[in-house]
C-alpha cells in the first residue's frame, strides 16, 4: 500500500451552466454567486478552493446541503471536472489525465462509499465487495479472499450471500465500506457516508472507521454536514460555505478560533471536553502542584477531568513524550475551558 | 372561387409521373439488389427452413415434453407449465398442431432476430444519451423511424417487401421482424436511461470501463424491462402471423385468410383461437421468467 499520498487542492473553481468557461474570469474578479446565477444563469459550485489534505490522515469537509462540499468530493476522483484549477494527488494533477489513465487511476488509487450506498441490488453481498478487483481482473478466488477478509473485518460474516434489499441501512453501508476498503487503494473517499443511518449506528460505524484507520492509516478525505462528526473523525476540518472554504484547521483551531459568525454559532453547541487538549489551556512551564497527577499531552479536557477526579485531585501536570513535566493545570481552568465562552454567546 | 369548395391538387398528369418515377426507381433499386439482399439473407432462410423442419419432423410427444421442460425451465410454476401442455394438447386435437408448429417456429426465429438487431440498437440509443448529456442524436433519429414503422399499417410494408423478394417464407419472416422490433427497441432504451445515478457513479468511481459498465450495472438492472420488450415483440410478432399469411407464410394464418375469404365461420374461430392459445402461452411463461430475474429485489428488509 503506498502510505499516505497526500492531496493538494489548488485554485479549484466550478461553475455549473451551458458555458462555464466564459465566466471564470468574472468570478475571479469578484461576481458574486447571486449575480451569476440572475444575471447569467450559471451556477457557482465552487470558489477559488486551496486545501492540503495530509497523507494517511482524515480529512474533513464539513458545510450544509448546498455548500459544495459533494461536488468538491467528487473532484479528487474527478467524477466531476472543474471548470479551473489543479488537484495534485501524489503530486500528479488528476485534471490532466486521459481517459485511460483516469480509469487506472480511479482503479487503484481511489475508493469510494457513498450517501444512499450504491450498491448492486442484483448482485450479493460477496459479489459487491469484489466489485473494485473485479474491474481490475484479478483472479476471482484472490477478488473473494480479499473481499471475505473485509467482510469479516466490519462485522458481515455470514452474511456473503444475502441480497443488498434483505439488509438495513447500516449493514448496506458496511457493504460499502468492505468494498471500498477491498479495493486497497491508498485514498479513501467517504462522500456522507453516514449521514443516512441512525445517530447510535452511526457512532457505531464512526469508532469502526477509526478502529480500521489505526491500521490501514489511508488518505481519507470526508464530507458530513454534521459538526460532531466532523470533530470525531477529522484530523483537520475544513468549513465550506456556498461554495467557498470559510476555515481550515484542526478541530481545536476551528472551535476556538472560529474565523466568523457563521462557524461560532455553530461550534457553540460543540462538546469542548471532547476536542480541546490539555496541552492547548495549561500554564505553560508553571510548576504542578506537589498533588498534582500526571496527564499526557494529546488527553481530552474530559478525560482529564476524569482522571484528576478519580485521583482526588484538583491538580495536573501535563507531561512529554518522556515523561518531561510540560505545564501545570488547574480543576478551575480546565471547567473554564470546557463552558461555552461568554464571547461566543455575545457574537451569537 | 373554386379552390375553396375543392382542395386545390397537383394536377392529374404530374401526380400519376411522380408515382410512376418512384415506382421506377425502387424496381431498379430491387433489380440492381435483390439478388444480393437474397444472398445476405440466406442464412436467416436457412435458419428458419430448418427450425421449422426440426418442429414438424420431432414427433409430438417430444415436442411436447420439450414445450413443457421449457415452461418449466422459465416459470418454476406447475401451473404455468400445465396450462402450456393443456392448451398444445387441444390444439393437437383439434388438427391445428402442424400449422401451429409453422406459426410458432416463424415466431421464434423473428423474436430471435429482433432480439439480435433489437438490444444493441436500444442500447446505441440509450448510452448515446447517457455518455453525452446534451447529444441524444441517436435517439432523435431513431424515434421517429419506430413511430413510423408503429403506426404503418403493416399491409403496406408488405408491398415492398414482396418487391424486393417475391412471397414465401423468408420475405414473411422479415416483414413480420420489422412490425415486432419497435418494443424491444424502445424498452431497452427506456430500461438502461432508468438505471439509478447513484450505482452508474458508483461504477465509475471503481473505474469500470465502458463495457465493464453496460454489462455489470446497465444491462442486469435493465433487464426486466428489456424482458418486457421481448414480451410484446413475441406479441405483436403473433398478431402479424395472419397479415403475413397473404404473402405466402404458412401456418395458422392461412386457414384464416381462407376463412375470411369463403366465410368459414368456425375454421376462423378455431384458428384464431390456436393463436391466442399460443399467445397466453408465451405471454405467461416470459414474463414469469421476467419476474424471476427480479428475485433479488422481492425480499426487502423489514
Amino acid at each position: 500500500m503506498a502510505e499516505g499520498l497526500g492531496i493538494e487542492v489548488r485554485g479549484l473553481y466550478k461553475i455549473f451552466g451551458t458555458n462555464p468557461s466564459a465566466f471564470v474570469d468574472a468570478v475571479k474578479g469578484g461576481m458574486t454567486k447571486k449575480e451569476l446565477n440572475e444575471r447569467h444563469n450559471h451556477v457557482l459550485g465552487l470558489r477559488d478552493i486551496n486545501i492540503s489534505m495530509p497523507g494517511g490522515g482524515i480529512t474533513v469537509v464539513m458545510g450544509l446541503s448546498g455548500s459544495g462540499k459533494s461536488t468538491l468530493i467528487r473532484h479528487v476522483n474527478r467524477l466531476i471536472d472543474p471548470t479551473v484549477g489543479e488537484m495534485l494527488v501524489g503530486g500528479e494533477d488528476v485534471t490532466k489525465m486521459g481517459p485511460d489513465a483516469l480509469r487506472e487511476f480511479r482503479r487503484h488509487k481511489t475508493a469510494m462509499v457513498f450517501q444512499k450506498f450504491a450498491l448492486l441490488p442484483h448482485r450479493t453481498v460477496l459479489d459487491n465487495t469484489v466489485y473494485g478487483l473485479e474491474v481490475q481482473g484479478l483472479p476471482r478466488d484472490k477478488q473473494e479472499q480479499e473481499a471475505r477478509r473485509w467482510i469479516a473485518r466490519v462485522g458481515l460474516s455470514g452474511f456473503e450471500q444475502k441480497y443488498p434489499n434483505q439488509l438495513s441501512g447500516g449493514m448496506q453501508q458496511r457493504v460499502g465500506l468492505a468494498r471500498a476498503l477491498t479495493n486497497d487503494a491508498p485514498i479513501l473517499l467517504m462522500d456522507e457516508a453516514f449521514s443516512a443511518l441512525d445517530p447510535l449506528i452511526r457512532m457505531d460505524m464512526q469508532s469502526v472507521l477509526l478502529d480500521l484507520q489505526k491500521e490501514i492509516k489511508k488518505t481519507i478525505v470526508f464530507i458530513t454536514h454534521d459538526l460532531d462528526e466532523a470533530l470525531r473523525l477529522g484530523d483537520k476540518i475544513a468549513i465550506l460555505r456556498d461554495g467557498e472554504v470559510v476555515q481550515q484547521g484542526s478541530g481545536q483551531d476551528i472551535v476556538l478560533k472560529p474565523a466568523d459568525e457563521y462557524i461560532a454559532n455553530f461550534v457553540r453547541e460543540v462538546n469542548r471536553g471532547r476536542v480541546i487538549f490539555v496541552e492547548t489551556i495549561m500554564a505553560e512551564g508553571a510548576k504542578p502542584d506537589a498533588k498534582a497527577v500526571p496527564i499526557p499531552a494529546g488527553t481530552t479536557l474530559e478525560e482529564a477531568a476524569k482522571r484528576m477526579t478519580e485521583a482526588g485531585t484538583m491538580a495536573a501536570a501535563v507531561t512529554g513524550q518522556n515523561g518531561k513535566v510540560l505545564g501545570a493545570l488547574s480543576m478551575q481552568a480546565l471547567i473554564g475551558a470546557m463552558v461555552t465562552p461568554v464571547s461566543h454567546d455575545k457574537a451569537a | 372561387m373554386e379552390w375553396l369548395v375543392e382542395f386545390p391538387t397537383m394536377d392529374g398528369a404530374r401526380l400519376t409521373a411522380l408515382k410512376k418515377a418512384i415506382d421506377l426507381g425502387f424496381r431498379q433499386f430491387t433489380r440492381a439488389w435483390g439478388p444480393t439482399i437474397e444472398w445476405m439473407l440466406e442464412p436467416v432462410r436457412w435458419f428458419m427452413i430448418n427450425m421449422e423442419r426440426l418442429m414438424l419432423n420431432t414427433p409430438w410427444p417430444i415436442m411436447l415434453a420439450v414445450f413443457a421442460l421449457i415452461a418449466w425451465a422459465a416459470s418454476r410454476s406447475k401451473k404455468i407449465t400445465g396450462g402450456v401442455i393443456f392448451t398444445l394438447v387441444l390444439i393437437g386435437y383439434f388438427g391445428m398442431w402442424e400449422d401451429t408448429m409453422r406459426t410458432i417456429a416463424m415466431t421464434v426465429v423473428a423474436t430471435l432476430l429482433a432480439i439480435v438487431f433489437g438490444i444493441p440498437i436500444g442500447i446505441a440509443m440509450a448510452r448515446s444519451g447517457i455518455a453525452m448529456a446534451r447529444s441524444n442524436r441517436v435517439q432523435a433519429t431513431i424515434n421517429p423511424i419506430l413511430d413510423v414503422m408503429q403506426t404503418m399499417p403493416s399491409f403496406v410494408y408488405l408491398i415492398p417487401v414482396v418487391m424486393l423478394l417475391g412471397i414465401g417464407r423468408v420475405p414473411g419472416l422479415i416483414a413480420v421482424m420489422i412490425y415486432a422490433i419497435p418494443p424491444i427497441i424502445r424498452l431497452t432504451n427506456l430500461g438502461i436511461r432508468l438505471v439509478d445515478k447513484d450505482v452508474l457513479e458508483a461504477a465509475d468511481a471503481f473505474g469500470s470501463s465502458s463495457w465493464q459498465r453496460l454489462k455489470n450495472v446497465q444491462m442486469p438492472l435493465a433487464l426486466p424491462t428489456i424482458m418486457a420488450g421481448v414480451n410484446q415483440t413475441i406479441m405483436m410478432a403473433l398478431a402479424m402471423v395472419v397479415v403475413a399469411s397473404m404473402i405466402g407464410v404458412q401456418g395458422l394464418g392461412l386457414p384464416v385468410l381462407q376463412a375470411i375469404a369463403n366465410q368459414y365461420f368456425t375454421l376462423g374461430i378455431f384458428n384464431g383461437l390456436a393463436i391466442v392459445g399460443i399467445a397466453i402461452i408465451f405471454d405467461r411463461t416470459s414474463q414469469a421468467y421476467g419476474k424471476r430475474l427480479q428475485k433479488h429485489l422481492e425480499t426487502v428488509h423489514g
